[in-house]
């Protein structure tokens, strides 16, 4: 087995055979994470660091789950306590970090384009842990595991998308992802938050909630991203809610064993009402499992082992 | 070229003296679990497994384990063997674990799955059952139970063929092919 790439930048650069030995390995992973003894020798020696220029409690902690799952060392930086603070800038910390030998990078930041600019500067493995509105792989990964855990395999599922699309790297990443592996994809939402661009992606763009979910395997929710809304896209949060929070009342029109995810946080009751993220068809904290899985595939994958041994 | 050294009936006396020779060490299959390592070794121990559900109608515990993460020949390189999934669906402490592989080598493969099936618990004791040992260990490792001694240069190639993975029952020495 070996990956086409040697970073994991985005889902753009990942082939299907790529993907799916990612999901295979993890899915195999899954087991570990359940022993009294969660901890296996792979990666011994390996330093891994997270470095995260943005707030983050899901990815990093799962990163560092991963890692240390694998007996990698790994050392955490937030850009908040790092020298970005005293004005190093981004190139600088990562060749000084670099320069102390650890074996992977891992990078969040919110410029789009900052991790692929990195991976130019550094000859370590880097994983894009999210970078601005561009893309964040390993949650793609994650949530196309969930469906397959759950569906079987993925070719031929349809998705829809809802929410926020123009500031959402998930759905970047997910939609090169999901057609990779053959999945149908539409978007939906407030006109506002939706790229034109994402017909020429080959997906479906719609408006209207119900008519959208009506007939698809999975619901994607997307958070709407408070943080990111300076420019007005949004009238208001209730206006929004109206249109286009899943509650129960709008899953009814769906199929009874359509799969919700939500890449999360979750603002409750504003894109998801608190029954839905609670109901069975919620697979949420599925994903979240799911995630110490993939970034351990990926950890494994990018570093692990090589050639086989006679019997 | 290549010879035959065990057919079919070689493979199947082996596992039934083995099933025998387990059975009187431990008293009876009360208390053992076998644990086959992937994935001629998970086949074999299935194979024992039944043989001596056979002789004492008892169905013992069973795992298998994938030892990938717990090799020894770990380094940078890009190839990485496929990782497939370890299921040990009982507790072991308290248990006998039969350790099941085909074939005996360098010992190093034996040493991954004792050291991954520790991580999962104590066990009474490890027995290790094999159906071919050809030397040349590398590590202090002994088999418990031996289908058959194959002393064979290190050079060649010893290759145990199970119907369940490769349709044919056999085992089978070869020259290095360059």
């Amino acid at each position: 087995m070996t990956l086409s790439t040697k970073n994991i930048l985005g889902t753009r650069e990942l082939t299907k055979n790529d993907i799916q030995q990612i999901l295979d390995t993890a899915d195999s992973f899954k087991e570990i994470s359940t022993r009294a003894i969660k901890k296996v020798p792979t990666l011994r020696g390996k330093t891994i660091i997270n470095l995260f220029f943005e707030p983050s409690t899901r990815t990093r902690t799962s990163f560092e789950i991963a890692g240390k799952r694998l007996s990698a060392d790994v050392i955490n930086i937030s850009g908040a306590t790092s020298s970005a603070v005293k004005g190093e800038n981004l190139i600088d910390t990562a060749r000084n970090l670099e320069a102390m030998n650890p074996d992977i990078l891992v990078v969040r930041h919110d410029c789009s384009g900052a991790v692929e600019l990195l991976s130019q500067f550094v000859s370590s493995p880097i994983i894009n842990a999210g970078d601005g509105s561009h893309e964040h792989p390993s949650q793609a990964l994650l949530d196309l595991l969930t469906i397959r855990s759950h569906k079987g395999n993925l070719k031929g599922l349809s998705v829809a998308i809802v929410g926020d699309i123009n500031h959402s790297r998930v759905v970047r990443s997910n939609i090169r992802a999901m057609q990779t592996m053959g999945m149908k994809v539409r978007v939906v939402g407030p006109p506002p938050l939706i790229p034109v661009e994402m017909k020429r992606l080959g997906v479906e763009v719609s408006y209207n909630l119900i008519e959208t979910i009506k007939d698809v395997d999975v619901i994607m929710v997307l958070r709407v991203q408070l943080e990111r809304q300076s420019q007005g896209l949004l009238s208001s949060l209730r206006e929004y809610s109206n249109y286009f929070c899943l509650t129960s009342e709008t899953l009814a029109q769906a199929r009874d064993d359509v799969l919700i995810i939500h890449p999360g946080p979750v603002n409750r009751g504003i894109e998801i009402s608190l029954d839905v993220m609670r109901s069975p068809r919620s697979l949420i904290l599925n994903q979240v499992t799911n995630g110490v899985a993939v970034r351990m595939a990926l950890f494994y994958l990018l570093l692990g082992e090589n050639n086989a041994n006679p019997n | 070229m290549s010879s035959t050294l065990l057919n079919s009936k070689d493979i199947s006396r082996a596992v039934s003296r083995i099933s025998h020779e387990i059975l009187e060490r431990n008293h009876g299959a009360n208390n053992i679990a076998l644990v086959g390592i992937r994935t001629r070794g998970a086949v074999l121990s299935k194979r024992l497994r039944e043989r001596i559900k056979e002789i004492e109608n008892v169905t013992a515990a069973h795992g298998v384990l994938d030892i990938t993460l717990y090799r020894d020949d770990l380094a940078g390189g890009n190839r990485k063997p496929e990782l497939k999934k370890t299921e040990i669906p009982f507790a072991l402490e308290g248990k006998h674990i039969i350790l099941c592989d085909d074939v005996l080598f360098t010992g190093r493969t034996i040493r991954a799955a004792i050291d991954a099936l520790m991580d999962f618990g104590r066990p009474s004791s490890v027995q290790l059952a094999v159906l071919i040992d050809r030397g040349h260990r590398e590590l202090p490792i002994r088999p418990d139970y031996v289908g058959k001694n194959i002393p064979a240069a290190k050079s060649k190639r010893v290759q145990v063929l199970l119907t369940e993975e490769d349709g044919e029952d056999g085992v089978v020495i070869q020259e290095p092919s360059n």
